[in-house]
């Protein structure tokens, strides 16, 4: 009856483990450097990072000289659009939590590449939006301090970072109980499968449904035990289809897009302020708006590599039936654990995004 | 399966937290302050911020003169900044003959100055306890690089009332092209090694005393 080969389960297990290890380490290994040290010497940041962060200051230190020559000559306008667009490239490849929460968002919810482009650009385009709302309303028209300011982007930074909180837990929610759901069937089938051997049919299926009558994905998976995988794969990975499909994945991305979106970068903030000193403040909007197409671009770069590489796992689920589906389930999982990672320790300020410093 | 992890690693590589870039930058004017027994009691210092954070910092405050300030109009935002600063330590690392040295917080004498569109900072850091040693260090920078400190080119530091002592100014250099480009060229996964960057780049104030 048993002609797929069956991975060990606890293979599977092993590797979700090993995963959620590596973020929890990682994470451990990157949070040094905020605040967690004091003193000794400088944190060394080298490699591909050093080299972003260094290009991305370099850029950001040219804007106020390109505002400044626009206000004298129209033409350097293009140069400071240049600019703010390479700014934008690099400043979203550095520093920012936006790239992770979006592509943990697609990995977990099994997005399309084009959904994910989506994602990027309609986050970017927000966050540049609430930068111009931000100093348009509350410098331009009310006069109000940078100290003011800071507060405003402070309460949206919260409201953002409960979002991100809130759409981790719900995701882990959805994914977590559809990942054990899955690893309790997979150790029920393991003991039907040598059930089936000896016991009647009915018999067995009767049992079944007494035990686990809620659970309809793994009762389909049962009945066609090992002859029909490919089907009971599709049915417990796809449990509401009509929810992928429509309209329904634009209003469950817009949570999405508004968690990652609503916070103003600092930098854009301070740029915008700049340019409304200089009496340029149309300049300092068009200069937020290109930077936020910028960075739109990279964002949805790596949300689509986020996107292919599920796409493989997805593959690979698919040529090992159960135990992939075990391991798409798991990452899944653990996507969404990151998400409420990020969400939590932003909320917390154990990692700190951006800081609108000393005001 | 090994692929799979790897993809699975990358993915999640992705969504690992990244550090900050500054958006401040300060150009530091430092002044060690000795004692006439040759105890160093404080650190003075000059802290100027670049024209975009300094209009930004102005933003909404009253004047009585346009696009002037005095001190007295900027003793309220001069009262946050060094109030925010204490949560960073104030930037300002200090070790005597290899023992970290304990600095308080800013004597009440701090202020504000706002000249040809740039807010300086001046705030002096005392030592909780003055102490004599052969060799001091002190580093400036912030440790989640979201300000970037430099030292002034023409006065960096100046060492007050200690005649025996030298002072050693280790400014960051400017990174050449061929070490950008070497930087540039180590993979994103992989640690660097190879070159020390904080170290080579950071701000350091080296004082040894007979």
């Amino acid at each position: 009856m048993t002609q797929v080969p069956r991975p060990r389960l606890t293979q599977y297990v092993l590797l979700v483990a090993c995963i959620l290890l590596f973020t929890a380490v990682v994470d451990y290994a990157l949070a040094q450097p905020f605040g967690m040290t004091r003193g000794g010497s400088p944190p060394e940041i080298g490699g591909f990072t050093g080299w972003i962060l260094a290009k991305q200051a370099e850029f950001y230190r040219t804007l106020s000289g390109l505002i400044r020559a626009a206000k004298a000559d129209g033409s350097a306008a293009y140069t400071l659009l240049g600019i703010s667009f390479l700014y934008g490239i690099f400043h979203a490849a550095g520093p920012g939590h936006g790239k992770a929460v979006i592509s943990s968002y697609l990995v977990a919810n099994d997005e399309t590449w084009r959904r994910g482009i989506v994602l990027s650009f309609a986050s970017a385009i927000l966050q540049a939006f609430t930068a111009v709302a931000v100093v348009g309303i509350a410098a331009a028209l009310l006069g109000a301090t940078a100290k003011a300011m800071g507060n405003t982007v402070r309460v949206i930074e919260i409201v953002s970072y409960a979002l991100i909180m809130l759409i981790g837990l719900r995701l882990l929610w959805v994914k977590g109980r559809a990942f054990l759901r899955l690893l309790r069937g997979e150790q029920q089938a393991h003991q039907a499968h040598g059930h089936n051997h000896g016991h009647d049919h009915g018999h067995h299926h009767h049992a079944h449904d007494h035990d686990h009558h809620h659970h309809h994905g793994h009762a389909h998976s049962h009945d066609h035990n090992h002859e029909d995988d490919a089907s009971a794969w599709g049915h417990a990975h796809a449990p509401e289809p009509q929810e992928l499909t429509g309209k329904h994945w634009l209003r469950r991305g817009l949570a999405a897009i508004i968690a990652v979106g609503l916070r103003p970068c600092s930098g854009a903030i301070i740029v915008l302020v700049f340019a409304l000193a200089q009496g340029l403040f149309w300049i300092g909007v068009a200069s937020t708006f290109v930077m936020g197409l910028g960075t739109a671009i990279t964002v949805a770069a790596i949300a689509t590599l986020a996107v292919g590489a599920r796409g493989l796992a997805d593959r690979f689920a698919k040529a090992r039936p159960g135990a992939g589906m075990l391991l798409l389930r798991g990452l899944e999982t653990a996507a969404a654990l990151v998400i409420v990672f990020f969400g939590a320790a932003l909320l917390t300020g154990y990692i700190v995004s951006e800081r609108l410093m000393g005001v | 399966m090994l692929r799979i992890f790897f993809v699975a690693l990358a993915t999640l590589f992705i969504a690992a937290p990244a550090l900050a870039h500054p958006h401040v930058w300060v150009t530091m004017r430092t002044e060690l302050v000795y004692a006439p027994d040759g105890r160093i009691t404080g650190i003075r210092h000059a802290w100027s911020f670049d024209d975009m954070f300094s209009t930004f910092a102005i933003q909404g405050l009253d004047s009585k003169e346009k696009g002037k300030f005095t001190r007295g109009e900027l003793a309220p935002l001069a009262k946050v900044n060094v109030e925010s600063l204490k949560e960073f330590d104030y930037f300002t690392y200090a070790t005597a003959d290899g023992k970290k040295v304990a600095l308080t917080d800013p004597t009440a004498d701090y202020w504000l100055d706002y000249n040809d569109q740039v807010l300086t900072l001046n705030f002096t850091l005392p030592l909780k306890t003055p102490v004599k040693a052969k060799e001091l260090k002190i580093d400036i920078y912030d440790p989640t690089i979201f300000v970037d400190f430099s030292f002034d080119k023409q006065n960096p530091a100046r060492l007050v009332g200690a005649p025996n002592c030298k002072l050693d100014v280790q400014l960051p250099r400017e990174m050449t092209f061929a070490e950008g480009k070497k930087l540039s060229e180590i993979p994103a996964d992989e640690k660097n090694t190879t070159m020390a960057w904080g170290a080579q780049f950071a701000n350091k104030l080296l004082v040894h005393c007979p």
